[in-house]
């Protein structure tokens, strides 16, 4: 039932709690982060050559729409909740942008259980980056504006310049381009560093973040009860409304799967650092405790599964 | 040998400012910059550096008193409301005066 890397992620979470002096090195983090980027977009990106880009037009809008649409409904039930304005519009962001982790972990588990997707994930992955942060942002700003009377500045060209040319959209769509371009011959050469040891390096790298994620358990006191509902309440929800996407696009089983399971995760790396920027006033450490302290064990750990049965009971034909 | 005395200005900020305190700090008339990967804490809150989010910078700055509080002044004005900052300055002697 539950796949052999999310045990990693669970290891690292148990360092944290004993306090064990386990740390893996910074730049070994950045290598191996550095690593599944690239694999994943090369691996979408072989699958991309094979098929026509037209038809999958359809595809990336709707990704687009679901990542945008996302904040602009879970900043009202934020705000319901208590948070001020632009702690809601940013922990919305986080969940409007996706996991890159989560979708590797969701492909592995698929691949184990013998259920095929579409195997140009990745493609979406790459689209779902963006769309999330920026109508957090936007709803953060528009707020501010009105609740304070002066307009404050978003520097749009220098956040576009992060999140397009920051290092997840970057090496992902680098990557999905070189698979395209040389497709499955092209890249045979490189599939050895590639293809082979990819699981094993997700490993590596979930226990870093079982290690990180553990770090933030500690905080969930401070934020009380309803952050922690809320992580674990939303994720589900929007996996259903990712899932019923990809009924009516027509997916496969599978595809709705990763698709609920995008829908369903939340950023830790692109929104913080663009939140950072764009609306520094926004609690960080609240974003990121819900995000990477509650949502992603949960996801990984519980969610995957029970999105695919979600869309095994949406879509019983196939 | 010859010492000229200049002021060391030493910010330790989120890693998210970098790039903005770079800029800031050359158009405010320093010539040149250091800048460390640190981790840190504090009694509220730990920075680890163990990913994106969580990494700090330390940079250095040597330049006139003059250059150095505009910076400084620049610095706390633009981001000390928002972001976890340390700043603090030294008296340095420097050998090349002409290159802070």
């Amino acid at each position: 039932m539950i796949d052999v890397v999310v045990l990693f992620f669970l290891l690292g979470v148990f360092a944290r709690l004993v306090k064990s002096d386990l740390r893996l090195p910074e730049a070994l983090y950045e290598t191996l982060s550095i690593y599944l980027l690239l694999a994943i977009g090369l691996k979408g990106g072989i699958e991309l050559s094979k098929q026509p880009m037209l038809a999958l037009l359809p595809q990336m809008l709707a990704c687009m729409a679901l990542g945008f649409a996302i904040p602009l409904v879970l900043t009202p039930v934020l705000r319901l909740l208590g948070l001020s304005r632009v702690d809601a519009a940013a922990m919305a962001a986080h969940y409007g942008s996706v996991s890159v982790v989560t979708f590797a972990v969701a492909s592995a588990y698929l691949a184990a259980q013998g259920v095929s997707a579409e195997p140009h994930a990745a493609l979406w992955v790459a689209i779902m980056e963006a769309p999330g942060i920026v109508a957090g942002i936007l709803l953060a700003r528009l707020g501010a504006r009105n609740a304070e009377g002066q307009a404050q500045q978003v520097n749009w060209g220098e956040l576009a310049h992060d999140v397009f040319f920051g290092k997840s959209v970057l090496l992902l769509a680098g990557g999905l381009v070189i698979g395209a371009v040389m497709g499955e011959a092209g890249t045979a050469p490189i599939a050895p560093v590639f293809m082979a040891p990819f699981k094993g390096v997700l490993a590596l790298f979930l226990l870093e973040l079982g290690l990180v994620a553990g770090g933030r358990l500690g905080e969930l006191r401070r934020y009380g009860l309803r952050i922690v509902v809320f992580a674990l309440v939303t994720p589900p929800v929007l996996a259903l409304g990712g899932a019923l996407t990809g009924l009516a696009l027509g997916l496969s089983t599978g595809g709705m799967a990763i698709l609920a399971t995008l829908a369903a995760s939340a950023s830790y790396i692109a929104a913080p650092t663009a939140m950072r920027m764009a609306v520094p006033e926004a609690n960080a450490a609240l974003s990121i405790t819900a995000a990477l302290g509650i949502t992603f064990p949960f996801n990984i750990v519980l969610g995957v599964p029970l999105y695919l049965q979600m869309a095994r009971w949406l879509n019983p034909g196939v | 040998m010859d010492k000229h005395a200049r002021t060391l200005l030493v910010i330790i900020a989120e890693a998210a400012l970098e790039k903005r305190l770079v800029a800031d700090s050359q158009r405010l008339g320093a010539q040149g910059y250091t800048v460390h990967d640190v981790r840190g804490g504090s009694r509220l809150s730990v920075r680890e550096a163990l990913w994106e989010a969580d990494r700090s910078i330390e940079m250095k700055v040597i330049a006139s008193p003059e250059v150095a509080d505009a910076i400084a002044r620049h610095v706390m004005g633009s981001y000390a409301p928002h972001y976890g900052l340390t700043l603090y300055f030294a008296d340095v002697d420097v050998i090349r005066p002409e290159k802070f």
